[in-house]
């Protein structure tokens, strides 16, 4: 319960209609995207100027009330579920799109803007920012920098990591730190950006980021190739990229995920295909339409039954539609749907594939798998209802099997999802006891009294 | 008031429904009320969690979790995008019929509600009782639109610009027809819908002169009643059961091929909500009916084989069309009222942006939150402006009522029609 009277000293801060505590609406910040248990916090503000956020920040560190900022809310590992009785820092209403600078090719923005808001705005001036997180439709580039978030162009394109190139934000006591700069090259102070992003909101909160953007390609082309072995279809995915082929998608779905996007979208799936590959090619009308043909005959002579190639746009569209379809598919079968993102070494996969049907075997459960082929990153998905208890143990345990088989394979617990509260106790495992003292002293140094989004990354002592 | 254990047991019945959002977020990126507030309890996910919440007993707060459920447009978006497939709409309605028999309805709504639209004929008499005395409280504002306000200040109507009650409404002019096929070999039943006849009754002539030209009979029973959708968005499952008794006795006879209506609203609460919505004893005859209703544009279109007309009049104008929610995103159809303006003489159909984001109608939202609704409203009115079209066209009267509202507050000199009235003209002049 936080006293009416430092609520009074909020609502000055950033108005009367910004500041909520009705139980009510408290209740709807008690949750992310992420299957973990909702937590209540104490208050809810809304700052709409950087100014107000700063203050906002040290208002909470004064008075030692823990602090969670929060975009859309569609983080998939915990990262915005708040404290208990704590501040969550809501960011939509600072959403402007400061400056899109084509000379440059930069754009600087408000945490809050919606990731697809802003591609959408780069895009109508011929520029291109490619990081596509799968919920770019709502997500805040505030959110995507603070979860380092990936999405379907890694390949070729990299992470959200790559495009950021400078950030403002307030530390812990409201003060204004800069980093990085509008120019390509900056060599000038630690390097804090590459420290904030991924920092899941323990460090700082962002006030404004500086993203670098890249020419819009001029040509697109998609095709599908269909594979009766997995083995076949990973194999083709390395044989493309050997042969120095670099396209911007490069998708995978398993058998399971095939029967149910079919069954949902009646989109003339072959249901019994072992694995389907998707795969985009961008850039130089001519260079991609050469690619486009090397790519075809490469999965057809690695043994591709079929290899559909896009003509026009809603051909596109279609072989798209497939991908897109892949989640809601796959949601609508059971009630709980968690998706998990373990990462491994692109020449890996097939084993990894493998490896998971194996542990959906073990404690007999439904996982379906799709995912970012091109760079490991695939998304087993586990079918379950969380109010069976006795199968919600075993999916737990089936958790921890996928991690543990993505560690030996030299791979990551996340390629884009974040550590937030889910994976934050696997965290030693992946790294070493030191990365985890080293992090803690970091996050010691810089918030003292432990208020920035605690018991994120760092997992909170028992 | 009851326990707050026995309203858990009755949110429980919406349990298995409640557990199929995963919370992902996505309705956000449609919710017209939330891109205006920008409230996690203005958007479905937020309202899901709540009525969870209910339920678990996390919690003891109804009447603020139905003043947020309240604080919504029905306008299906949100179930239209959600990756889950969440029946966002049948819970709400279910959820609002649960917390209004737990709280009881306001005695503004009880009176509304109970004592006038559930008696279709008293309901009659008091809006032709008010379409006599308007004209002394209102006047004229934009001849175009066609559009009126207050004469002097009133906390009901505020800055509205709206479209008056009809002076003799449609029930009046044609009470009932019965006719058989003609050369179509179809005849349809039609539901006329409150708003087409106490407000647009150009919107029912014209349904019935297209008809005629096409050779389709038609059944037009007498004394029709309301689809019940205001009842039930307000909880007030008694009189949506009165009502839809009240239409299905109607319609139970007529031997019609289908049930049309011009109204978006009432073609999809007949089609979508009446067989969920309906009491045991009338299910199946709501869901029989249900299959076989559609809205006219679509019957046009699907069933007629509309022709493009040629133009004897020489007249032109650039049409917009802006989708409803009730015809595209609870019922798909968005091609077919395009089609039907395509096949006017006439008329260019050109697109505005974001032709089926809401016009933030809402029904009652709009009596409740008009600054919202107006915020909503007011942004479709640019983008109805920007295309340069001299005509809005759209397919259902509520929509009607909202966009009138707002171009005529932003001054544009833009027609509002349903596509049926383009065609119906260009058949007869």
């Amino acid at each position: 319960m936080i006293a009416d009277s430092l609520v009074r000293q909020f609502k000055t801060i950033v108005g009367d209609d910004n500041a909520w505590t009705d139980a009510t609406d408290l209740h709807t910040y008690s949750y992310d995207a992420a299957v973990v248990d909702p937590v209540q916090p104490g208050l809810i503000v809304r700052p709409t100027t950087i100014e107000a956020l700063g203050k906002t920040v040290c208002l909470c560190n004064d008075n030692g009330l823990p602090l969670t900022v929060r975009g859309a809310g569609t983080n998939l590992s915990g990262g915005t579920v708040p404290l208990p009785g704590g501040v969550v820092i809501v960011t939509n209403g600072m959403k402007a799109i400061l400056e899109i600078n084509e000379a440059d090719m930069y754009a600087v923005v408000q945490p809050g803007v919606v990731t697809a808001k802003l591609a959408a705005a780069v895009e109508a001036k011929g520029l291109f920012y490619p990081p596509d997180p799968g919920s770019q439709a709502v997500s805040t580039i505030g959110g995507n920098v603070a979860e380092n978030a990936g999405g379907l162009r890694g390949l070729k394109y990299g992470v959200t990591r790559d495009y950021v190139m400078g950030v403002s934000f307030f530390d812990v006591e409201g003060n204004l730190v800069k980093s990085g700069s509008r120019t390509v090259k900056c060599a000038t102070g630690y390097n804090l950006t590459g420290l904030m992003v991924g920092s899941e909101g323990t460090l700082g909160v962002f006030a404004e980021i500086i993203l670098k953007l890249i020419p819009l390609p001029a040509h697109r082309k998609a095709m599908m190739a269909v594979f009766e072995s997995l083995e076949r279809a990973s194999e083709t995915v390395a044989a493309i990229i050997a042969d120095r082929i670099v396209p911007a998608t490069l998708e995978f779905l398993d058998n399971f995920t095939i029967r149910a996007v079919e069954d949902f979208s009646k989109a003339g799936l072959p249901k019994d295909a072992a694995a389907m590959l998707l795969v985009e090619l961008d850039g130089h009308a001519a260079q991609v339409e050469e690619d486009a043909v090397r790519v075809e005959a490469l999965c057809r002579s690695m043994g591709a039954t079929s290899v559909r190639v896009a003509q026009d746009a809603a051909e596109r569209d279609r072989v798209w539609a497939a991908r897109r379809a892949a989640l809601s598919a796959l949601a609508q079968l059971k009630p709980t749907l968690v998706l998990e993102d373990a990462t491994v070494p692109r020449s890996r996969l097939p084993e990894m594939v493998v490896a998971i049907q194996r542990i959906a075997k073990r404690y007999d459960l439904t996982i379906g798998t799709f995912g970012h082929a091109g760079d490991g990153n695939l998304h087993p998905t586990i079918l379950t209802d969380k109010r069976n208890h006795a199968e919600w143990e075993r999916v737990e345990k089936a958790i921890d099997d996928i991690f543990d088989e993505a560690l030996k394979m030299g791979g990551t617990l996340s390629g884009e999802h974040g550590t937030g509260l889910a994976k934050c106790r696997y965290l030693e495992k992946e790294t070493s006891a030191g990365t985890i003292l080293f992090s803690s002293r970091v996050k010691r140094a810089l918030d003292p009294k432990n208020i920035l989004n605690p018991g994120k990354i760092i997992a909170a002592k028992a | 008031m009851a326990s707050m254990d026995a309203l858990a047991r009755l949110m429980r019945e919406l349990e298995d429904q409640l557990v199929v959002c995963m919370r992902c977020g996505m309705c956000q990126s449609v919710c017209p009320v939330f891109d205006q507030t920008g409230r996690e309890a203005d958007v479905a996910r937020g309202k899901l969690a709540l009525l969870n919440g209910l339920m678990e007993q996390m919690f003891d707060d109804p009447q603020g979790v139905y003043q947020r459920l309240n604080k919504c447009l029905l306008c299906g978006s949100c179930a239209a995008n959600c990756p889950s497939g969440v029946s966002v709409q049948e819970i709400f309605l279910k959820a609002r019929a649960i917390l209004t028999g737990f709280m009881g309805l306001s005695p503004a709504k009880r009176l509304i509600l109970k004592g006038m639209l559930a008696n279709p004929r008293l309901f009659d008499r008091l809006t032709e009782w008010g379409a006599r005395f308007q004209k002394i409280f209102t006047r004229p504002v934009n001849d175009i639109v066609g559009t009126s306000c207050a004469r002097v200040m009133s906390p009901l109507i505020q800055d509205r610009h709206f479209r008056t009650l009809a002076p003799v409404p449609f029930h009046r002019q044609v009470p009932a027809i019965d006719r058989p096929a003609g050369k179509s070999g179809l005849k349809v039943a039609i539901f006329t819908g409150c708003l087409i006849d106490k407000m647009f009754p150009a919107i029912a002539h014209s349904t019935i002169k297209v008809l005629d030209h096409l050779g389709v009979g038609i059944f037009l029973p007498e004394n029709q009643g309301c689809c019940g959708i205001p009842a039930l968005s307000s909880g007030d499952l008694p009189t949506f059961q009165k009502l839809l008794c009240h239409s299905l006795e109607r319609f139970n006879q007529g031997g019609f091929d289908f049930l049309i209506t011009a109204c978006a609203t009432c073609t999809s609460t007949i089609h979508e909500v009446w067989p969920k919505m309906a009491d045991a004893r009338n299910r199946d005859a709501a869901t029989q009916l249900a299959r076989r209703t559609m809205d006219i544009n679509q019957f046009l279109i699907k069933e007629t084989h509309l022709r493009p007309l040629t133009n004897s009049t020489g007249k032109t104008c650039t049409v917009t069309y802006h989708d409803p929610c009730h015809l595209k995103k609870s019922l798909k159809v968005f091609n077919e009222p395009r089609a039907v303006i395509e096949a006017t003489p006439g008329c260019k159909l050109t697109e505005m942006a974001e032709p089926d984001w809401c016009c933030g109608m809402g029904g009652s939202f709009n009596l409740q939150y008009y600054d919202i609704s107006k915020g909503i409203g007011m942004k479709k009115a640019a983008q109805i402006q920007d295309t340069g079209a001299n005509v809005l066209a759209t397919g259902c009267p509520a929509c009607m009522i909202q966009i009138s509202d707002m171009l005529s507050q932003a001054g544009a000199k833009i027609a509002v029609r349903h596509p049926i009235e383009l065609l119906a003209e260009a058949l007869y002049e």
